[in-house]
């Protein structure tokens, strides 16, 4: 049996590098040796499975699963899908995507949060989904406000939300933010800012989806995420003593 | 040829306890438990144990809103999914103590999986780790201190060149368990793997 057929290596030019000084928190929170390399084994190669039993009907509409029975989220009403595939171009099914945002002022709801704008009573800002056998994934929400916040004297967040993605391994789980298109903010924010390339950002900002919109009720972007994908090969390149 | 680039990380930001642990962040109702709170949900064999540990940045300070989780196999060396037991889960997630920043995970001591060449690995648990500050998510593995025979026979440990950072992988027993400080940065920094 193969069983060589690990991830393919992660592109790490392509990710923001530990540590990125404009972005403040980064300086004490990097490391400073280098991670070491090591091919992925059982032990990455497996990871958590979700079943469709963790969800409630209303985990995906961020609008009204937090709210007063009967009551909705303030804020532009928008819908986000998309597919998660991974680098080979493959769906990953099954697979559990959480999401979390700030509501329409930009406010969070948590403790440690100062910002001035009001906290909305029908919204709690969490919501998940379990991707289709296709890959596709679906929520409702509002769409969430920019915010500033304390890095350097008047920065700004763009407007994005927050996604927690598993795959099939371990070696998969990822965090990243979505943001939407034309937002002058993303190319101005030092979060956004500690990714390396332009086209390394362009493939996080949604694309608004008109003919996927609701007339007279929500608007729609399109998000794809993109995991790291398995080599598959029938050929066993076995190392002696590794 | 079709191939995509990986979807580029960024941080969890100081509000991943929303997403991901809301129950803990004072989000209640939304969904009736927080996941990953508990990996024994049955009869299992094995010892129980319980992971403890703070993940402390360059200043020495413990982070408090970091989020950790841990996937391991059972005590027979087997994932969740691929034979594992029913009652174990392998999976773990930790917001840390409000307070402390301190985390906890009530587990079992995993028995040994095989290498990729069918060598036995020695135990270890899988930790992954994110939080404001941290661009993209930091993989590391929890050995056992007290494992000395099968730390000597690992693939992984025999191909770290500088030994001295070794301890940094290595859980102490204590009372109940294990103790595992994560120190992202600095004197004793964690052995972090790019897998």
């Amino acid at each position: 049996m193969s069983n060589r057929n690990g991830f393919a290596a992660r592109d790490r030019a392509w990710h923001p590098p530990a540590l990125a000084p404009l972005y403040k928190t980064s300086v004490t929170r990097s490391p400073r040796f280098a991670p070491i390399g090591a091919a992925t084994s059982l032990s990455e190669d497996t990871g958590p499975v979700f079943g469709h039993d963790i969800l409630g009907p209303r985990d995906n509409d961020m609008i009204t699963n937090f709210a007063t029975p009967g009551e909705m989220a303030i804020g532009p009403r928008i819908i986000v899908q998309g597919r998660v595939i991974d680098e080979f171009g493959r769906p990953v099914p099954h697979t559990l995507v959480e999401v979390w945002q700030a509501n329409a002022g930009g406010r969070y709801r948590h403790k440690k949060e100062g910002y001035l704008a009001p906290l909305d009573p029908n919204f709690g800002g969490c919501g998940r989904c379990i991707t289709d056998e296709t890959g596709r994934y679906e929520f409702r929400t509002v769409k969430p406000g920019p915010y500033p916040w304390p890095n350097g004297p008047d920065d700004w967040r763009p407007a994005h939300i927050h996604f927690s993605v598993f795959g099939q391994s371990f070696a998969q789980r990822l965090i990243t933010q979505m943001y939407f298109e034309g937002d002058p903010l993303i190319w101005q924010c030092p979060i956004v800012g500690t990714i390396p390339s332009r086209e390394a950002i362009e493939t996080l900002v949604a694309r608004l989806d008109r003919p996927g919109s609701l007339p007279m009720d929500a608007l729609c972007y399109q998000f794809d995420i993109v995991l790291r994908g398995k080599r598959q090969t029938m050929f066993e390149n076995r190392m002696e003593g590794m | 040829m079709n191939r995509f680039k990986e979807s580029p990380s960024q941080t969890a930001g100081p509000y991943v306890h929303i997403g991901c642990t809301p129950n803990f962040s004072g989000i209640e109702g939304v969904y009736p438990e927080d996941l990953g709170k508990k990996m024994i949900t049955d009869d299992v064999s094995g010892q129980r144990i319980a992971i403890r540990g703070t993940v402390i940045d360059g200043a020495g300070t413990a982070l408090r809103d970091a989020l950790i989780e841990i996937w391991q196999a059972d005590a027979q060396g087997k994932f969740a999914g691929q034979g594992g037991e029913a009652g174990f889960t392998g999976w773990g997630r930790s917001p840390g103590d409000m307070a402390t920043g301190e985390f906890v995970f009530d587990t079992v001591k995993p028995g040994r999986v095989p290498w990729h060449n069918g060598q036995l690995q020695a135990p270890h648990v899988t930790f992954w780790i994110v939080a404001r500050g941290i661009n993209l998510g930091l993989h590391t593995r929890m050995y056992f201190a007290d494992e000395e025979a099968a730390n000597a026979e690992d693939p992984i440990l025999n191909r770290i060149e500088h030994k001295s950072r070794i301890p940094t992988l290595m859980a102490q027993p204590e009372d109940g368990g294990y103790r595992f400080d994560i120190r992202l940065q600095g004197e004793g920094e964690t052995i972090f793997f790019d897998i």
